[in-house]
This record gives structure tokens, sequence and C-alpha cells, in this order.
């Protein structure tokens, strides 16, 4: 196969309407007849139990049809399965207890939006307050509030993993450093909301729910228990268009459950659009961590051992898929390091915060600010470069495939030579000399560095590390594994081709790179290529582990697109091969038509071969399907389940990233100024080099956020002080640095077309490679950033101290 | 996010818009680009009754040059000062400040009014207004009458107006020929409101100087007159220790909050180091740079 679309920077073909404003998004879709509008009635307290309702006031206003409040949500809905064996009941709205400021406790259905927020207020709902605890470390005390008291304790989950022998590794080391962190809670803040539309049929028993929903699709059989439905009488569908996720709205499923339920009780169609302060009061977030680094080294700057201890703020109740924040890096916590011994000890907390879930990286922020920090601290304590310590640590090309200790299978890789390659482009060595010139005119002036193994498309086995060996191994315990997508392509009858997915995609252009494979595959032009990506459950090849999270589709969508191509091509040269009455060895299919390898004869194009197949019947060979379609699942081989040493192969193709960042810190005003900025990365094949493009800024721009601008911030009674865009900040195009951009493709040899994801990319890495900066450009002070956002105040309050003459850099304050 | 019910009303005069003041009695508020209150009626932060719309009232949007003033209609937006010939010409450092105000829409519907009469202590104009020891003018059935900055603005969103007036124009002193101005901030994000913010407008004459204006945004409740700082080069001079003592007498003359997104002392510090920095950059103007 050629490839003369593959790689090409194609402009997307989804551009002209999302551009112009007429993308179809759920809130642009028809109205059900009869629609109704929903208002969420929501806890202003942080930590209170439910004494009782009143809704009289509120069905009393006309065009109001309806109130659900927790205890239908109690009678009428079961609670969510939960990935810890901790009795945590997490119901789609509170049924006891409130847990968390802004957590549903009530649904007003009316006949419109205004009218349902104005009916909202009326809904009285009697609690009595109860203390509150908001820091995960407090939450742990034995005098801490408990919030569920059934757990007994806020500890969610906890496990302890060991791998080789980190005690000898410790014991064995010239040096070992130790360090603690803390990483903020932040979100991805799509720019389109959650959106729920529910329809109940009483007669076919069927809800019909059109949503913004992208996967995990373990989400749809998880909902339809919840509500008590069979999984074939719950509907999922999703519009052609979703405005950007970024993992956010993996957690949008619990509304699917109570505008269901609000259908359902009410008998009219429901939707409810979620409204920004509804989105950063109550939708999701990454976790908020304290964690405890140890690394154990020789002088030479070997890493021999490492030890993490990580405590986890999950929020008011552990949501699936949580605790993946501890466990959904696993495969890679080791990153692009030869390191083989390793103590991890993952905690859990619930504290009265908003709940947490996927966000564009999933915990690979964390991990990476954490051990990059730590690598730097390395370097300095030994004296040496930290582009040298890293070098003597990256994992050889001539290792790969390499079997990390945490079971984790690197498919591909040179990161020597990406890390040589963005050194080069940053020009590293000028860029020291530049910082000794500022320094001597006593300027701030400093070089970050940060490396990273960039996993995608997780394989669902990973979540099961959240229960102990033992559980694992009783004979009811079912194991998990799996990463699956499926596409399917169909050539109509004058040859031109339309590929249905199921990917449910967020902005991430499949359209667009889906006509790519399969131009290269059919040796068509891709503007001929017709993509269909809406989801339907009812009609739709999914599984599982369907959607679009976890960089998947770069990866494991695009393998299913090639695939069902390649089955395509080779049922049209066998059909081509009986047509022109030779044995299908001697035929080849290329530049769009079957032709005798020895150029003989006539040639058949796609659309002849279309005509005959659907029109004339007969001419199909003995034992060949009418009709000209192929339906591809792919699913990799490498996903199994975690093996009872913790084990796991938790992503299934794992790209590189290398940084590096020189920013110059103004001592007056704490701001920080990003000088240069270089960004390498591996993501083996790139189909779209634009759209590759694309998700770097973007990945970069969410890193920064919460380096730099974002966190979602609590006063000690559990009121969030960040639910308005004037509060919580995200950096805009004006914050966004240039970025120098470059790729080394090492083809994965695990997909079809050698591609990876590339999703959340530097999203992971900027947290680490500016904190790294800056704490070289203040070097001379003695400020180590252990803890982020780095805002101008803290920053600042960190330099006052220093130049005061001590403490120590934890951070304090707004 | 949907507001409360509220009457609307859009009147085509200005007595019109004083007679519904009057009508509900302080329970109607003013609605002008809409840029703060829009927000805060979704947010159900405020349940007016009603709310009396002043865009369609003719001759409260214009920019005139007189008596030595610059003499702006209230309902001017923020987007026709920027790009107003004689605000460049006459007031750069009015210019310069509505750079900062949002970004392009909201300029595109704010107004100079409005932003005076919701009293952000963060914002722009206010401070403006207080540097330039300016002035607006505000009717109500009762008359018209005339309020200097210190007047109007009380704390946090709160000015002196009634409940039954009208700010109806903006006038500001327009300074000699030659001075010096600077409008130096710090923002977390281009477009935000001013962690802190300092106007300057520097008077000199050699060494000496003659005058100096300076007012703080984002340093307490309501923009502040650094007057005391002013005195310091009035008397010393625009040497360097001068500058100095001026900036560090800056920041003792504030009393800003913490929040969010920044601590009280930090706002305080910075109130030291933009002053400091304005009054450079505005001597470098007065000196013939770039003004």
């Amino acid at each position: 196969m050629t490839s003369r679309w593959i790689g090409r920077p194609l402009p997307r073909v989804e551009d002209a309407r999302l551009l112009t404003g007429r993308g179809t998004f759920v809130d642009d879709l028809p109205p059900p007849p009869g629609l109704h509008h929903a208002a969420i009635v929501r806890s202003p307290y942080a930590h209170a139990r439910i004494l009782g309702y009143d809704v009289r006031a509120a069905l009393a206003m006309e065009g109001v049809v309806g109130v659900v409040t927790g205890e239908d949500v109690a009678r009428s809905t079961r609670p969510f399965s939960v990935g810890v064996t901790t009795p945590v009941q997490y119901y789609c709205a509170a049924t006891d207890k409130a847990r968390f400021v802004g957590e549903p406790v009530a649904v007003v259905v009316a006949r419109d939006r205004y009218l349902a927020e104005d009916a909202a207020e009326r809904v009285v709902v009697h609690y009595e307050p109860l203390p509150a605890v908001v820091d995960p470390e407090r939450a742990l005390e034995p005098d801490a509030p408990i919030l569920h008291e059934a757990v007994g304790s806020n500890l969610a989950s906890h496990r302890r993993l060991v791998y080789g022998d980190p005690d000898r590794a410790f014991a064995e080391a010239d040096v070992v450093i130790r360090e603690r962190f803390r990483f903020p809670k932040y979100s991805s803040t799509p720019i389109e909301t959650y959106g729920v539309i529910a329809r109940w049929d009483p007669l076919e028993g069927v809800l019909t729910v059109w949503s913004n929903f992208m996967g995990p699709f373990i989400m749809h059989p998880l909902t339809a228990r919840a509500l008590g439905l069979p999984e074939n009488r719950l509907r999922f569908i999703v519009p052609p268009d979703i405005g950007g996720s970024f993992g956010i709205k993996t957690s949008l499923y619990p509304y699917i459950a109570l505008i269901g339920l609000a259908a359902m009780k009410t008998g009219v169609p429901v939707k409810w659009i979620e409204d920004r302060r509804e989105h950063l009061l109550a939708s999701s977030s990454g976790t908020d961590r304290v964690a405890e680094r140890e690394l154990a080294a020789r002088k030479d700057g070997t890493i021999l051992g490492m030890r993490i201890r990580w405590l986890d703020n999950v929020g008011g109740y552990i949501r699936s898929p949580e605790p993946g924040c501890s466990f959904r890096p696993l495969g890679n916590y080791v990153g692009p390091y030869r390191v083989q011994h390793l103590e991890v000890e993952a905690a859990a907390v619930m504290t009265n915060k908003s709940l947490t879930g996927p966000n564009r990286g999933y915990a690979c922020g964390h991990l990476y600010f954490e051990t990059e920090r730590m690598v730097d601290l390395l370097a300095e304590r030994l004296g040496l470069d930290p582009a040298e310590v890293r070098r003597r640590n990256l994992i050889r090309p001539e290792q790969f495939p390499y079997r990390t200790p945490t079971g984790g299978l690197y498919d591909s890789g040179d990161y020597p030579a990406a890390f040589e390659k963005a050194l080069e482009l940053a020009r590293y060595d000028e860029l020291r000399r530049e910082q000794a010139r500022a320094r001597a005119e006593g300027r701030a002036f400093g070089i970050g560095l940060a490396v990273a193994v960039d996993p995608s498309v997780s394989n669902m086995g990973y979540v099961a590390t959240a229960l102990d060996p033992q559980f694992r191994a009783k004979p009811e315990y079912l194991p998990k594994s799996g990463a699956v997508d499926a596409c399917t392509v169909k050539v109509d009858p004058l040859g031109r081709v339309t590929a249905v997915l199921a990917t449910t995609p967020q902005g991430q252009g499949h359209q667009t790179i889906v006509s790519q494979i399969l131009a290269d595959e059919l040796g068509i032009d891709p503007r001929e290529v017709t993509v269909v990506d809406e989801m339907d459950t009812f009609t739709r090849v999914w599984s599982i582990s369907s959607g679009t999270y976890s960089s998947r589709f770069g990866s494991v969508g695009t393998s299913a697109v090639a695939l069902a191509a390649r089955k395509l091509r080779a049922k049209l040269l066998a059909y081509g091969a009986h047509l022109l009455e030779v044995p299908v060895d001697a035929v080849e299919f290329r530049d769009g038509a079957v032709r005798r390898r020895d150029g003989a004869g006539p040639i058949l194009t796609l659309k002849d071969l279309a005509g005959r197949a659907h029109w004339h019947t007969q001419s199909l060979p003995e034992g060949m399907e009418p009709g000209l379609e192929a339906t591809a699942v792919f699913g990799f081989r490498v996903a199994d389940a975690v093996d009872a040493g913790d084990r796991v192969n938790s992503s299934n193709t794992y790209g590189f990233i290398a940084e590096v960042m020189a920013v110059e810190v103004d001592l007056d005003t704490a701001a920080i100024r990003i000088v240069k900025y270089v960004s390498v990365h591996d993501a083996g094949t790139i189909i779209n080099p634009l759209i590759a493009r694309g998700q770097i800024y973007g990945g970069a721009l969410h890193g920064l956020g919460g380096a730099l601008y974002e966190e979602l911030l609590y006063d000690e009674s559990g009121q969030c002080l960040t639910a308005t865009f004037m509060d919580y900040l995200v950096p805009t195009a004006c914050e966004a640095p240039v970025i120098d951009i470059a790729h080394v493709e090492s083809p994965s040899p695990l997909t079809p077309l050698g591609s990876k994801g590339l999703g959340e990319s530097s999203s992971m890495t900027v947290p680490a490679v500016i904190a790294n900066a800056v704490s070289d450009a203040l070097a001379p002070l003695g400020v180590r950033i252990t803890e982020l956002p780095m805002t101008p105040s803290r920053l600042w309050s960190l330099i006052r101290r220093a130049r005061a003459g001590g403490g120590s850099p934890a951070g304090a304050g707004p | 996010m949907k507001p409360p019910p509220f009457e609307y009303h859009a009147p085509a005069s200005l007595e019109e818009a004083l007679a519904l003041l009057v009508r509900y009695g302080g329970e109607a508020k003013l609605l002008a680009g809409g840029q703060s209150l829009v927000p805060l009626l979704n947010f159900r932060l405020l349940r007016p009754a009603a709310l009396v719309d002043l865009n369609r009232i003719p001759g409260l949007a214009y920019i005139r040059e007189e008596d030595g003033r610059l003499v702006l209609g209230a309902m001017t937006r923020q987007r026709a000062i920027e790009f107003s010939d004689v605000v460049r010409r006459r007031l750069p450092l009015l210019h310069a400040a509505t750079r900062l105000v949002g970004h392009l829409p909201i300029r595109t519907r704010g107004t100079i009014g409005g932003s005076l009469a919701h009293a952000d202590p963060a914002a722009e104009y206010p401070a403006l207004l207080t540097a330039l020891e300016g002035e607006v003018v505000a009717v109500s059935p009762r008359g018209r009458r005339v309020l200097a900055a210190a007047e109007l603005f009380r704390t946090y969103l709160t000015t002196s107006l009634g409940t039954d007036e009208i700010l109806v124009e903006v006038r500001l002193p327009l300074p000699p020929p030659g001075a010096g101005w600077a409008f130096e901030e710090f923002s977390r994000r281009h477009g935000d409101f001013a962690i802190v913010a300092v106007a300057a407008v520097v008077e000199r004459e050699g060494a000496r100087c003659r005058r100096a204006r300076l007012a703080a945004a984002g340093a307490g409740p309501v923009p502040v007159r650094l007057r005391e700082a002013e005195a310091i080069l009035e008397r010393d001079g625009l040497g360097e220790d001068a500058l100095r003592a001026a900036a560090a007498r800056a920041a003792e003359l504030v009393e800003p909050d913490s929040d969010v997104h920044a601590s009280a002392e930090y706002r305080r510090h910075l109130t030291a180091v933009l002053t400091e920095r304005a009054l450079r950059r505005a001597l470098a103007r007065a000196d013939g740079g770039d003004g």
C-alpha cells in the first residue's frame, strides 16, 4: 500500500461546520414532541443530613409537571457499582446525606428552563448541616467527620504494590532524595457542558437518551443497572458533534440516570443542559493529591528505586472509574526510565469536595510532575546536569519491546533520539549560556526538562488493581481485560465508500482521519469518503471499552478502520480474480483497481466491482456473500488482566514525550514568562500532522492551566470558591506560548498503521517541565517548586520567604 | 443560570427612564452594556423587579473636548473610546486603560458609564477617574449634580448614586501638554480584572515635579488615590530616591483584601512595584518618550 494520504496535513473536514457554528451538538437536536426542561436542586452544604423535602410550592406553579427527590432516587434506582470493595452507596442524587456543595438533591421538570429554575428555588429541602472536611490528610485523622458511616472511615481504597526489591535498592543507594508534593484539583472545562435528553416509552419499555456521552461504554450497562432496565431497553444516541471533553464527560452517566428517572417519573421527555456554574461545581475533575516521594540512586545518577505514597482526594463519593487516578498509569509508573524496584502505596480518600474522574492524562500529569521534579532534585544533589541524569536512565532503543517492572509493555520507541532532538531544537547548551549571562545580571532565568512515556488506549483490566489479589483470586471473581473498536466500510453500487463508526468523537477529527486511511487503503480520494460517526447503541457495533477516551482513536479506532478496509480489499481481490478468471494470487489491488500482477488484461475498478456486486449477484464466486461491505472489530492482544503480582499492561500503545522549556521569572511580580518551549513527540506513525499539532497545543494549554492558573478551590466549610470563569482561570489563546513541535516516528508493531494515541500529550508533561524551569530559575534563591499552581501570589510568597532567608517552600494562601 | 422574572422597559428618553426609576422605587436596575449586570441576573444574585434599558435613549454616547476636559456620554462604548482619535491624541492614558478592559466582545457592549456605576474597584475606569480627578454627572427627578471620584465610590460595587439617579456624563480633566502618563496593570491573564493597576500622570519641570497624580485599582474596596505618594514627588523631585520612596509610600496607603487570586500582602507589594514602574514610564514619556 502506498501512503498518499496518511501523513499529510489535510485540513479537517469537520472544521467548516464547527467554525461556522453549524455543528450538531446535543442542544441542537430537534426537540421530541412534548419536551420539558429540568433544573437541578443542588446542595448548598458540603456535608448535611437530608431530613425531608417539601415540594408543594414548586408543584403548584403552572407549567411544572413534576419534582424528583432523593426519596424517588432511593426508591426507584440502585446505587452505581464502584471500583472498590468499600461499601460506598453512590446514587445519581443524594438520598440520605449531601456530601459536597452542588450535589444534586432534586430535579424539577417544567415547561421551560426559566420556570424550572424558578420552581427549583421553591423546593424546600430540610438539612441538618454536618461538619465538613476537605483536606485529604485531615480526612484520615481519627476525629475527622465521616462521610459514609457504612465505610467507617474516609478511606475509599488503599493498596500497597511492590515490584522488584525496593528495600535492597534503597539499602544499596549512594543517595536518597525525599520530597513531598501537592498537585491541585483541576478540570478541563470543555466549551460544551453536559447535556442529556431522555424520553421514556412505557409501551416498549425503552428509555432513549440523547447526550454527549463519550464512553467508556461500560457506563452504559452501569447506568442500565442503576435504572433497573435491561441493557437492550436503554438506548444511547450521541449526536455527530461533542464540544470537547478531555475525559471530563466520562462522568456524565449519573446525570443520564437522573434525567432518565425524571422522564420515567413525569412521563414527558426531559432535557437538561448543564450550565457553567453547575459544571464547575459538580461535573468532574482530576484529584488533588498529596505525594511523598523517595528516590534511590547511585552517585553516577543511575536511579535504583522509587518509593511512592499517594493520597488522592476523590471527593464525596468514589465514582467509577476511580480510583483510576492511582492505577491508570500503572504500566508506566516508571516512565521512560530503566528503574526496576518500586514501591507504591496508593490511597484514595473521600472528602466534601466534588467528585473526580478521568481528566486529560488521567493522573499522568501528577505522576510526571513528581518524578521529573525528583530527577531534577537528584541532579542538583549530585551536581550533574539534569539532561545527563536523564540520559543515564532512559530505556535504550535496543530494549524494545520493553516490559516494565509493573507489567507495562512499551511497544516501540527511541527515547534517547527523541530526547536529544528536543535538546538540539531548544539549543540547550546555548540556553545554559544565556542563563549564565542572565544570572550575572541578577535575572531569574531557568531551564526545565521533562521526559515521559505517553500511554494510550487503556486496557480496562487495569481498574481491577484497586482490588486485593486475594479478592481477585476468588473463583467467583471475573477478570477484565480489553481495548476494542469497530468499523464498517460499505461500498455503494456506484463505488462510493461510506465508513460507519461508533467512536463518539469530541472534536478530534475522526472523519478526516478515517477518510485519509480509507483513501490509502482503497486507492480513492479522501473527499469521496463519507464518514458517519453518530453513536446509537441500538444499531452500532460496540463493546464495553468503546468510546473516545484514553487517546484511543489514533491507535485502536484507526486499526479497526484499516482492518475493515483490508477485509473489504480481500473480498474485492477474490471477486476480481474470479471475474478475470485467474487465481487470486495473480491479482493485486493497486490505485483503486484490481489488476493482474503481470499487467495483462482489463482492470476492474472499485466502481466496476461495486456495480456488479450490487446489481448482478450471479457474478459472485461460489460461497461469497453478496453485498460489498466489511466490518472489523479490532482488539489488542496485549491487553491482559492484572496478574497476581499486580502487574498489568494498563495501556496498549506507549508514545514518548521530551520537552525543554526556558522561563524568566520577574522577581518583583513573580510573573512567569515562557521564553522557549520545545515539545518532541513519538506517537508512531502520524496520520495527520495538523491534527497532531492541535492535540499537542491543546494538551500543553491544559497542562499550563494546571501549572499556573486552574484550581478548584474550597474553603474550610467546603464551599467552592471557583464556580465561575472569573475565579476559575483557564488559559486562553492570549496565554498560549509558541511551541516548537517535532516528531520522532517509531511505528507501533501492534497496530496495522503503526500509529499510537496522542490526545493527552503535553497535558502530562507541562506541569513537570514548567515546575522544573521555574525551580531552576529560582535556584539561586533556594526556591524549589513542590506545589501547583504557581500563581504569582504564591510564587511571590516563596520568593519573599527565600529572600528573607529561610523556610521550606511549602505553598500557602491564594 | 436563567434570571428570575423581571419587567423590561426600553424608554426612549431620559425623562421616561427617570419616571420608571421612581415608579419602581428602588427595585429597578439600569441596563447599559450588561457585561456585569446580566451575569449577576443569571446567577440570581440580583433580583430587580424591572430592568430599565438605556440603550434606546438618544444622545447618551459622545466624546468631546470641552474646556480642557474630555467629556464622554455615559453610554459611550468602550470600543468607541478605544478607537477615538480625540482620545488617542488628547488623553492617551484613557486609550491605554481602555485596551485593558476585558476583551473585544466585552468592550463592544460595555460602556464607560456602566463601568463607573458598577464600581468594581479592580476595574480600570474607576482608577482612572480617581487619578485624573474626574467627575461624573448624574440626573434625577430632583435635578442634576456633579460628583467627584472620591464622592462617587463608596465600597465594593457600591456608589453614592441614588436609586432614582442616572449617571449621564463623565468628565476627565486633560493633563497639560508634555505631561507623562502610564497605566501599569498586573493581571493573571490578558483581559482579566487587575490584581493591581496603577494610573500615573506626571508633570515635570526639569528635575522638579510640578504635579503628580497616582491612583491604584485592585488595592481596596474603592480605587485609591495615592496622594501622599504624589506629595513625596512634588516635594522631593523625580530622582531615584524619591521614586522609590513614593512607591514605598503607595504600598502603605492601600488596604487590599485577599481573595482567590492574590493575597493582601502580594497586592500591597504589587502596588509599590507598579507605582514605581508607572512613574518611570510616565517620566520617560514626559521626557518625550513614546507618548
